[in-house]
């Protein structure tokens, strides 16, 4: 085989780990919206937010400590123990179920009925405001994550391949944990949506508010659930993103990936964002090995949304979106 | 004679003022009443002081020219409108300010005049939300205990089979409800209150829009549901002739106001409701 094509596959192999992050931020942004109109643009700053207090309780910093340490004069930065990686994101996970629980209250249950652009402006209010809290809360430095998932180049595909091809891929064992996770994640997230209870009602929400209330369903509990699902999904992206790169506040512009991702996929379908990420990622990936040299490289930073663009201007509903018919 | 001899020229039964009708059904005790209710929307007064009950296992009519109020009436019941004034007593008991969700856990089910689906699913999953305040195991109980909510689903489902085979429509229970036409939805929106097992049933025009035929089913189906089921129904119909086959009682309303209360014939020689419906002008 021509070693231009074995590099392609190897690039191809890459994208698509690359391709599961951005589903996952996609995935996050879609449960939202189906459930309750609102874009919500502070997807990529929960993941942050997740990560940050993930660290913070892992490694028993104390939050505000600097602002603690400015009003009082003292001089208090750790609690002084380190908590097992999974109690640590259990904690989180409780966390991110209050702030659900915050963002409703205090917002968006007095905006029901708002347009939507109001509820997207109030997202984006919201995005700047969970930055600046993580900030206050844990500082800005960037962190290390290491929640014990294994790294480094996986010796099995390189040698296996090495024998095959006579060339060894290099994949990341921390992609491939990535992506094994995510795919457990949307197959629970099908499961619970199709034949759970609350499943349903969370479904019921998404097609029709007053008929939803009229068989006695909360709208506010769903809401809140919903929130609460797409704060844990923020929160293994955040892990996910956290070790490849460090958490730092760099994190919470995977927002802006996710969102070609969700032109592709369409706002209102999990296996499109799904889909959508892989296409990006593999995309992207793809684009600059072939054509990245000649242009002098760093596609990646425009070629997802260019793609997207045409997308748009063909498919306006994405790939799996609902049709958009014009009512006459 | 007691009153409800003078007004229905049947004998009283008990001393909370049911009876017997004509074909034999029992009618109980009041299980709603509205007092005095008024409702605002700015300037406009769709509920004018209006009081009236519905009694256990009666049909009662709500009637009345296009925007009189009946469907902000039925609102006001399940808790979509809030009153300005008045109160709601069901059970003999004062109602709270409430949500429309937490009147349908009361047993209050209801179909919408524009009806109200989830047209992404199918006819079953539309019914099977019917029975959500149904369902116990909450989302770690369903995780744990695997074997009970897939038992509770089963139970579910049986319930949902018997009202979808009562409604006729078998042969549709798999199809997606976007796909169906105007009448089919709305029996299936019947379905799915249905499946609530409610004790009252508010139907907001259940018969608008459809053909003869699709009207004498659906007046069977009103007609055998509260018979078999035992449910008490209030429903809202602007055909003067389906309501007087159907009802026990009828309110009716005209710009916002009560203009008659009583049996169909009672109302039928109104004076004010002949006028409301011939059209006579309203100063
Ligand atoms: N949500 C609402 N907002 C404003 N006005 C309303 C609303 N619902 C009903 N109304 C007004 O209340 C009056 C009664 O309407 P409605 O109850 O729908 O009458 P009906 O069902 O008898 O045709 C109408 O004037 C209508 O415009
Ligand atoms: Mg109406």
């Amino acid at each position: 085989m021509p070693d231009q094509l074995l590099f392609a596959m190897e690039v191809f192999l890459n994208g698509l780990m690359a391709g599961v992050l951005y589903a996952l931020v996609a995935l996050g942004f879609v449960l939202i919206y189906k459930a309750s109109g609102i874009f919500n643009y502070a997807q990529g700053v929960m993941a942050l937010f997740a990560a940050l207090t993930l660290v913070g309780i892992m490694e028993g910093q104390v939050p505000f400590s600097h602002l603690i340490n400015a009003v009082f004069g003292t001089e208090i930065h750790h609690f002084g123990w380190h908590l097992p990686a999974v109690v640590a994101i259990v904690l989180t996970g409780v966390v991110m179920i209050a702030l659900a629980w915050a963002v409703n209250r205090f917002i968006f249950r007095h905006l029901v009925g708002q347009e939507p652009i109001i509820l997207f402006m109030a997202t984006i209010g919201l995005a700047y405001f969970m930055e600046g809290v993580g900030d206050i809360m844990w500082g800005a430095d960037i962190k290390k994550l290491d929640v014990g998932l294994p790294q480094g180049i996986n010796t099995w595909i390189d040698e296996s391949t090495y024998e095959i091809f006579g060339y060894g891929f290099f994949i990341d064992n921390l992609d491939l944990w990535a992506t094994g996770i995510a795919a457990a994640l949307v197959i629970a997230l099908t499961i619970f949506s199709q034949y759970s209870k609350q499943g349903r009602a969370l479904r019921a929400v998404a097609d029709d508010h007053q008929a939803a209330l009229s068989v006695g369903i909360s709208l506010n509990y769903i809401w809140v659930l919903v929130w609460s699902i797409a704060g844990f999904v923020a929160l293994v992206a955040g892990i996910m993103w956290g070790t490849k790169s460090g958490v730092q506040f760099s994190l919470s512009l995977i927002a802006l990936k996710a969102l070609p991702v969700l032109m592709l996929g369409g706002f209102t379908s999990i296996p499109g964002a799904i889909v959508g990420g892989l296409i990006i990622g593999v995309g992207e990936k793809l684009f600059e090995f072939a054509i990245g040299p000649l242009v002098g490289g760093a596609t990646e930073n425009w070629f997802a949304y260019v793609l997207a663009l045409l997308f748009l201007v063909f498919r306006p509903q994405g790939l799996f979106g609902e049709r958009i018919i014009e009512r006459v | 004679m007691s009153l409800a001899e003078q007004v229905l020229g049947h004998e009283r039964d008990n001393e909370d003022g049911g009876w017997i009708t004509a074909d034999g059904r029992q009618i109980g005790a009041v299980m709603m009443e509205m007092k005095n209710i008024t409702l605002r929307f700015g300037g406009v007064v769709a509920i004018k002081d209006i009081s009236f009950d519905i009694r256990k296992g009666e049909i009662r009519a709500i009637i009345g020219p296009n925007g009189a109020g009946k469907s902000s009436m039925l609102n006001v019941i399940s808790g979509f409108y809030n009153p300005q004034e008045g109160d709601v007593f069901y059970l003999g008991e004062k109602r709270p300010k409430m949500r429309p969700y937490e009147v349908a856990r009361q047993g209050i089910a209801r179909t919408f005049q524009n009806i109200a689906l989830f047209e992404g699913m199918s006819v079953l999953d539309n019914v099977m939300t019917g029975r959500l305040n149904h369902m116990k195991a909450g989302v770690l109980a369903q995780a744990l205990w695997k074997g009970r909510a897939e038992r509770e689903e089963i139970e579910n489902r049986e319930k949902v089979e018997k009202i979808i085979d009562f409604l006729e429509i078998q042969n549709i229970r798999k199809k997606p409800v976007g796909s169906l036409p105007y009448g089919l939805k709305k029996r299936v929106e019947l379905a799915r209150a249905l499946a609530a097992e409610p004790s009252l049933l508010l139907l907001d025009e259940p018969m608008a829009g459809m053909n003869v035929e699709e009207k004498e089913d659906m007046s069977r189906f009103i007609l055998d549901v509260n018979d078999e089921f035992g449910t008490t129904i209030a429903l809202i119909e602007h055909d003067m002739g389906v309501v007087m086959d159907l009802s026990d009682r009828v309110v009716v309303m005209d710009y916002g106001k009560k203009i008659g209360d009583g049996t169909p014939d009672e109302v039928r020689n109104n004076q004010d409701v002949i006028d409301a419906y011939l059209g006579v002008a309203h100063d």
